[in-house]
């Protein structure tokens, strides 16, 4: 009974992005009734929301961890290249994916030592990685797209990004693990145990025995994977990779993270704020067009979601403070 | 007497050019309980921090039992593992995890797989704080954040998370400072209580009657050396006092 009190007492944060997640989703139930009390535009969402959504929950680890990772837009163009590039040497998808991880597990390392090792802050690091990854894959795939449409055909195809039973996107069900094991990860495990204590007080980590510097790599390193198998399943999904893929990512994912009320100070997250987060960011554009707006409005309506939620929640946090 | 547990000789660390401690020589025994001394920037955190495993000392000696310690292997999982504890003068706390987590930070009770036994840490936490340690104020509960304790709560609960591991030797820099009167009547009866345990301790304070109540033996630092010494049996707070003012 005192644990129920206490998790309405100290889930402020959460309790508001589910209520801004209902007003939303009950406007667009009024203004759009054709297409919000049908179930093909969750269906629709449920093929979207998932890649900038895993993303969005790898990156809620790094920020809880007093940490920003910039880089993650190209390093999902660097692995959907090296997914396409070894997709087309070994005709094998998996390879794909494990080349895909690798990459990104890569692109974390060096965020990593940047960061931990040369002690430059993240938000540099990141940016200047960030360049770096792009400039790479451009240049190694000579600023051309490549095509994949046989990847279609294979069972992998159907397993990472089909739809089951005809109906339901495997994204979804591979975005609902990840977060499944990303909420285990954070709030049942010591690594999640460590990460929380590096982004509140990393000296109080330190002379507490918490092995800051590992678990700031570490943090990296998941992020980077995660990047990456987002990344070769958006090539999946589309059966091809362009050099500007990831690009559009960057806002989607920050403001899933902090409309879900992570604390940019660090410290401070949830698993299922951001997951909140990524389906409000998702919803908005398809629900605004079919509610009769123009396009017109959607960043409009973008700016003003996410400025309510992250004002209620430096009011709430600032309120709790005493 | 009783034997060694910790010995320091010629132990010296130095900040860049600040040398803050100019060789240290320091034995504390089984079951005793030493009260450091000095003036503001002596070098008595810096002493701690080096037995507490948080930094490493420059030259010198120190050995643990009999066993020379190397200052490069000497880390603060070590320091615990041999039974060290330390309550910091620094705040040693997340401020906006929640109390239970605070109590095992860095030292989960864990499965194989890392996964934490959270029910089990939670009772463990309150258990040791409200029956041990005896806070009783409202914001005491295992999923509140630190942030809504007092701070004598919070030294409470920096204490309560050393003695829960069962330490051998327990040091405590400062423990009673901006505390109310009744909470440091509780500190110093937790250090009393060490004594009687027969564990060793290490009480760091400016004020000498709260040193002079828990403590055996009074050793009073100044620039990163250890001037003088008294024993209980020759020291009243008015001989404390006045060899402080020598010391500084
Ligand atoms: N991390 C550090 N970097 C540089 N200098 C330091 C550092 N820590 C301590 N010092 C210096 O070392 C000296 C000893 O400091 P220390 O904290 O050990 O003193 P103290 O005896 O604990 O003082 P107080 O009673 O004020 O707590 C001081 O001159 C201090 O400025
Ligand atoms: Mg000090």
């Amino acid at each position: 009974m005192q644990s129920f009190v206490d998790y309405l007492k100290f889930n402020a944060v959460q309790w508001t992005i589910t209520f801004v997640f209902m007003v939303l989703l009950f406007s667009f139930m009024v203004f759009a009734p054709h297409t919000f009390l049908h179930s093909r535009i969750y269906i629709a969402y449920l093929s979207t929301i998932p890649f900038a959504g895993m993303i969005a929950i790898a990156m809620t680890l790094v920020v809880i961890s007093g940490e920003i990772d910039l880089s993650f837009p190209s390093v999902m163009a660097a692995s959907g290249f090296t997914f396409a590039k070894a997709y087309a040497f070994t005709s094998s998808p998996e390879l794909g994916l494990v080349a895909a991880l690798a990459t990104g597990a890569l692109a974390g390392v060096v965020n990593g030592v940047l960061v931990v090792g040369f002690k430059v802050p993240s938000i540099i690091a990141t940016i200047g990685t960030q360049f770096f990854w792009r400039g790479l894959t451009v240049l190694l795939a000579g600023g051309l797209a490549l095509n994949m449409a046989e990847i279609r055909e294979t069972a992998f195809h159907h397993l990472m990004v089909g739809r089951w039973f005809d109906w339901l996107p495997a994204q979804a069900v591979w975005f609902a693990l990840l977060t499944a094991l990303f909420w285990l990860l954070l709030n049942r495990h010591v690594l999640g145990d460590h990460l929380r204590f590096c982004g509140d007080n990393s000296s109080a980590a330190q002379m507490m025995g918490i092995p800051v510097a590992r678990t700031r790599i570490s943090v990296f390193v998941i992020m980077g994977m995660v990047t990456g198998l987002s990344g070769a399943m958006v090539c999946m999904e589309m059966a091809s990779w362009w050099p500007t893929q990831g690009e559009g990512y960057m806002l989607l994912v920050f403001a899933a993270v902090f409309v879900g009320g992570t604390s940019v100070f660090g410290g401070q997250g949830t698993i299922y704020g951001t997951l909140v987060g990524a389906i409000i960011i998702g919803m908005i554009e398809a629900g605004i067009i079919s509610s009769g707006l123009s396009g017109l409005w959607t960043r409009m309506v973008y700016g003003i979601v996410i400025i309510v939620s992250v004002s209620a929640h430096a009011f709430l946090t600032k309120y709790s403070k005493k | 007497m009783s034997k060694p547990l910790i010995e320091l000789s010629g132990i010296t660390k130095s900040y860049g050019p600040v040398s803050a401690l100019k060789g240290v020589d320091l034995t504390l025994y089984e079951n005793e309980i030493i009260g450091l001394i000095g003036d503001n920037g002596a070098g008595k955190s810096t002493l701690i921090k080096i037995l507490a495993g948080v930094e490493r000392f420059d030259s010198g000696r120190m050995t643990y039992l009999g066993q020379d310690i190397e200052p490069k292997k000497y880390s603060v999982s070590t320091a615990r593992r041999m039974g060290i504890e330390t309550v910091f003068q620094d705040k040693s706390l997340g401020e906006s995890q929640s109390i239970w987590r605070n109590f095992f930070m860095g030292r989960h009770l864990h499965n194989r797989l890392g996964f934490i036994r959270v029910a089990h840490e939670k009772k463990e936490a309150m258990r040791v704080l409200t029956d041990i340690i005896g806070l009783r104020g409202v914001g005491v509960s295992a999923n509140a954040p630190v942030s809504v304790l007092s701070g004598g709560e919070r030294q409470g609960l920096a204490i309560g998370r050393a003695m829960y591991f069962d330490a051998r030797v327990v040091i405590m820099d400062e423990p009673t400072t901006a505390l109310a009167v009744k909470e440091v009547e509780k500190v110093l009866g937790f250090a009393r209580n060490l004594k009687v345990q027969g564990k060793s301790a290490i009480f760091v304070s400016h004020n000498l009657y709260h040193v002079y109540d828990v403590a055996d033996r009074f050793l009073f630092f100044q620039h990163g050396k250890i001037r003088s010494e008294l024993r209980k049996e020759e020291a009243t707070p008015k001989i404390l006092i006045d060899t402080l003012m020598k010391c500084s």
